[in-house]
């Protein structure tokens, strides 16, 4: 079994970072009975004695001692980072793969990008570095950041950048990028699901928590055992057709805070029709009325094949698939399903329902842009200039233009290729 | 004789499993219908093929397990050892951490090579410890990344250091709609290899099982292990001992020799099981079969093409000798009748010496250029299997799989057109050439067996 490492940066990333924690020992303490430190619980944590001083202290069997997470914290103020360092998750931190400054990012990509990317490159590789070294077998990093922000977005990007350059072999990259509302360039669009319209106690908690959630159902079936495994691998190769286009929707059903830990279990089958209605998506989109390039269904709990074909059948004349994936479905069933449900399903969805999102992406910067509103903050910095801004909306209406191609091939009757004849 | 098994990839992992666990509670059943001492030279003989012997009694199955990733080995491991009648191997298996991500050109061009040797040592010593090797049987899917792509390379292997040997793949065609989105990919570049370097390939569809699970044995929640437990049985009732028409004083020495009479010609590779009766337990307790009855049906299966004894198309009939030959089978209409090249037919339980099998022999039934003598074979043996008093299996070489196959040709095809999801396999080295060769290969084996 391989391992994550997960990489939270930025206000956001790490307040997600830490509902992410905080599920997963949950979910591995309602699974893992005996207390012995086995795979599917390395995938996620070191199992470490904290009584040796310095690096010697992990054991990779036998009982738990003490937990630590495959996480590196990155911020460039200390007020989040502090915080869940006094909280109730503080021993499950490595204090050694901490990164933080003082001032912040002040909502500004660049500075977060060049500024502080620049001064902490070579600290931020040494913890990368550090992580993976304490993995028998690494997969995957998970990074955890918002657009919106100045770290999350600026430095979230730049370290993607020093990943690429100094692991040449990296199977997977999942990132989880979370849109807010500003009023800064580069404005987004909330995600906000309709469902949440409770009180909880911090405003972003419950929205955090599905996040969390998320990520945990991701990789459910790669930790635990199940009739039809699907690893991270699988996910890229199955979900990305084309290298530019890998962006992905996802829906997770039931909904669910921390808090509602006794909705009443839905029918299965009723929850098979809420992964594709457009209330439930975390990206304020609607898949059921744009085109399916790829989709993937993973399944955890008490269901079988059967009922996962059954709804497939069943859904399928409503979903339109691009003309040559017109069955691209890619399926899972993970047999632990998570704490307090009896089953779940998280669907991954590779659609051009994502166009709208950047198209308005685009048009609110452009709007900023045009009046040079803001310029100056990120021209100042050092290393920033015009032509990143021109370089990233002529990449972003590309991709809006393959999208847009896509499109227009939807209610096109589906023709098959004429085959290659052999002569007889 | 034995067979040495190789189980790869998590499906070709959990059917294995099934298969040992039927093929030896099959051999202890106390429902043979036959003489003690039948039952126990029947038992000796599977013994012989399947397993190899303990200190402490307890039969170790002549299988290796090659997994990419250590679950679903895991776990067939212990639930063997559970049972407490038999066990896998302690060294037989070999695993990785990261699995294929379903994808061919990552199983068959990195994790073959890289783990060649590894794994070709395991089976090694397997085939060591045979007193007397009779050849490999292979499990597979074609649709994930392990089973398909390093299958491929596996089998290649073996055809390169056990080029005596016979070897056959059972490999698993996956269902049409949702496992794994390159399925088609994944099936294409499969088939197209293992033509060239496995003798014959027994192809089951999940599909079809899948409906036997819902129609005949009335499962409501099919799960896969349900599948696997059907894929078993049929393969139990073809794999256990049973005599020939030349001897009936022992048992056939080599199980894989049902491959010499069904492939005689090298174009012709593709292999399927149609089993007759399969029933749940409550149902097989009120009814009774004869063997007119279950041979009648089972030949309609055949012709007619049906997946399963509910449903048969009764209005096909073979065509009548002394009129011209029907026009050459068009994929464009249905199907009608289905034409052979080779069949076996094998018969378990009790009165099996009067069942009358003249049926089969019709030389309507087949190609030309073989005469039925040398295509049809019957074997036939007393002791029953698996609870069913009387049960036939057929083993045919015959159009059964040309749509399924034009079908994943076809998809496949429409998706390379788009170039979707080739970068994934040309940054391992399996490049669009690579593809064309495998769809003309198998674009010349769906021409042959329709032109049939």
């Amino acid at each position: 079994m391989t391992q994550s490492v997960v990489v939270q940066v930025g206000q956001c990333g790490n307040q997600i970072g830490c509902c992410f924690w905080d599920l997963a020992l949950r979910e591995h303490a309602a699974v893992n009975q005996k207390g012995i430190y086995d795979e599917a619980i390395s995938s996620f944590f070191r199992n470490v004695d904290t009584r040796v001083v310095g690096d010697g202290g992990s054991i990779s069997k036998g009982k738990i001692c003490s937990l630590k997470a495959r996480a590196v914290l990155i911020d460039m103020e200390e007020g989040v980072v502090n915080e869940i360092l006094q909280g109730p998750l503080r021993d499950v931190f490595d204090t050694k793969q901490l990164i933080t400054d003082i001032s912040g990012s002040g909502n500004n990509w660049a500075v977060g990008h060049k500024v502080f990317g620049s001064l902490y490159q070579d600290q931020i590789l040494e913890k990368f570095r550090k992580s993976a070294e304490h993995c028998d077998c690494l997969q995957c990093f998970f990074i955890i950041h918002s657009m919106g922000g100045g770290t999350g977005s600026g430095l979230g990007t730049f370290l993607l950048k020093s990943l690429f350059d100094i692991i040449s072999k990296i199977d997977l990259m999942v990132n989880s990028g979370k849109l807010g509302t500003t009023v800064k360039p580069k404005s987004l669009v909330t995600s906000s699901s309709g469902a949440l319209k409770k009180q909880h106690k911090k405003p972003f908690d419950a929205m955090n928590n599905i996040v969390a959630n998320l990520l945990l159902n991701l990789t459910s079936s790669a930790r635990f055992e199940g009739s039809l495994n699907m690893d991270l691998n699988e996910i890229s190769m199955n979900l990305v057709p084309f290298p530019q286009l890998h962006y992905l929707v996802s829906s997770l059903t039931p909904l669910y805070t921390l808090t509602d830990v006794n909705i009443p279990p839905r029918r299965l089958d009723q929850m098979f029709s809420d992964a594709f209605s457009k209330d439930h998506q975390l990206l304020r989109a609607d898949p059921k009325h744009s085109l399916y390039l790829a989709c993937a269904l993973m399944v955890r709990g008490n269901v079988q094949i059967s009922d996962l074909r059954r709804n497939i059948e069943r859904l399928k004349p409503s979903l339109q698939f691009v003309s040559w994936n017109q069955e691209g479905w890619k399926t899972s069933l993970c047999s632990v399903p998570p704490v307090g449900h009896s089953h779940s399903l998280l669907a991954l969805a590779n659609n051009t329902c994502v166009k709208p999102t950047f198209m308005e992406l685009k048009e609110r910067f452009m709007r900023l842009y045009k009046k040079k509103a803001h310029l100056h903050h990120y021209l100042q910095v050092e290393g920033m200039e015009e032509s990143c801004f021109t370089e990233a909306v002529s990449s972003l209406s590309a991709l809006i233009q393959e999208y847009d191609q896509l499109d227009a091939t939807k209610n096109m009757p589906v023709q098959d290729l004429p085959r290659l004849s052999i002569a007889m | 004789m034995s067979i040495v098994t190789v189980q790869l990839g998590q499906c070709g992992n959990q059917i294995g499993f099934e298969v040992f666990d039927a093929l030896l509670s099959d051999s202890h059943s106390s429902q043979g219908l036959c003489s003690m001492r039948e039952n126990e030279a029947y038992q000796a003989s599977c013994k012989e093929r399947f397993f190899s012997e303990e200190e402490n009694g307890v039969p170790i199955a002549r299988a290796v397990l090659v997994d990419m990733e250590p679950k679903v080995i895991n776990q067939m491991l212990s639930k063997a050892a559970q049972s407490g009648q038999w066990k896998y191997g302690q060294h037989a298996c070999f695993c990785q951490k990261q699995g294929s991500g379903n994808n061919w050109a990552y199983g068959y061009s990195v994790h073959g090579p890289r783990h060649e040797e590894s794994i070709m040592n395991i089976i090694r010593k397997e085939v060591e410890k045979c007193d007397s090797f009779s050849g490999f049987f292979i499990i597979m899917s074609m649709a994930g990344g392990t089973g398909s792509g390093l299958g491929a390379f596996v089998t290649q292997n073996l055809e390169d250091q056990y080029s005596n040997s016979l070897k056959m793949n059972q490999i698993i065609w996956p269902y049409g709609t949702g496992e794994v989105i390159v399925q088609n990919y994944n099936s294409i570049l499969t088939l197209s290899h293992l033509y060239r370097s496995s003798d014959a390939l027994l192809l089951h569809e999940n599909d079809a099982i899948h409906k036997i699970c819902a129609k005949l044995m009335n499962i409501k929640q099919i799960s896969f292990s349900d599948i696997n437990q059907v894929l078993a049985h049929q393969l139990g009732s073809v794999f256990q001992p049973t005599y020939s028409a030349e001897s009936s004083f022992h048992y056939r020495r080599n199980p894989l020799d049902l491959m010499e009479h069904l492939v005689p010609h090298p174009e012709f590779k593709m292999l399927s099981v149609r089993n007759i009766p399969h029933m749940s337990e409550n149902s097989l307790a009120y009814t009774t079969f004869t063997w007119a009855g279950l041979l009648k049906h089972l030949r309609q299966m055949l012709i007619s093409n049906a997946k399963m004894e509910e449903g048969i198309d009764r209005h096909v009939w073979p065509p009548l000798s002394g009129l011209p030959p029907l026009s050459k089978m068009s994929l464009n209409k249905d199907l009608h009748f289905n034409t052979s090249i080779a069949n076996l037919v094998i018969l378990r339980g009790k009165d099996v010496q009067s069942a009358d099998v003249e049926g089969f022999k019709d030389p309507a039934l087949y190609t030309s250029w073989l005469k039925p003598v040398n295509a049809f074979n019957v074997w036939k043996t007393q002791r029953a299997f698996s609870k069913y008093e009387k049960s036939a299996v057929l083993v045919s070489n015959s159009q059964f799989l040309v749509k399924p196959l034009d079908m994943i040709v076809g998809k496949a095809w429409n998706m390379f057109a788009s170039k979707a999801y080739i970068h994934q396999y040309t940054k391992f080295g399996i490049e669009e050439e690579d593809f064309l060769d495998s769809f003309t290969s198998l674009e010349q084996v769906v021409a042959s067996y329709c032109n049939l």
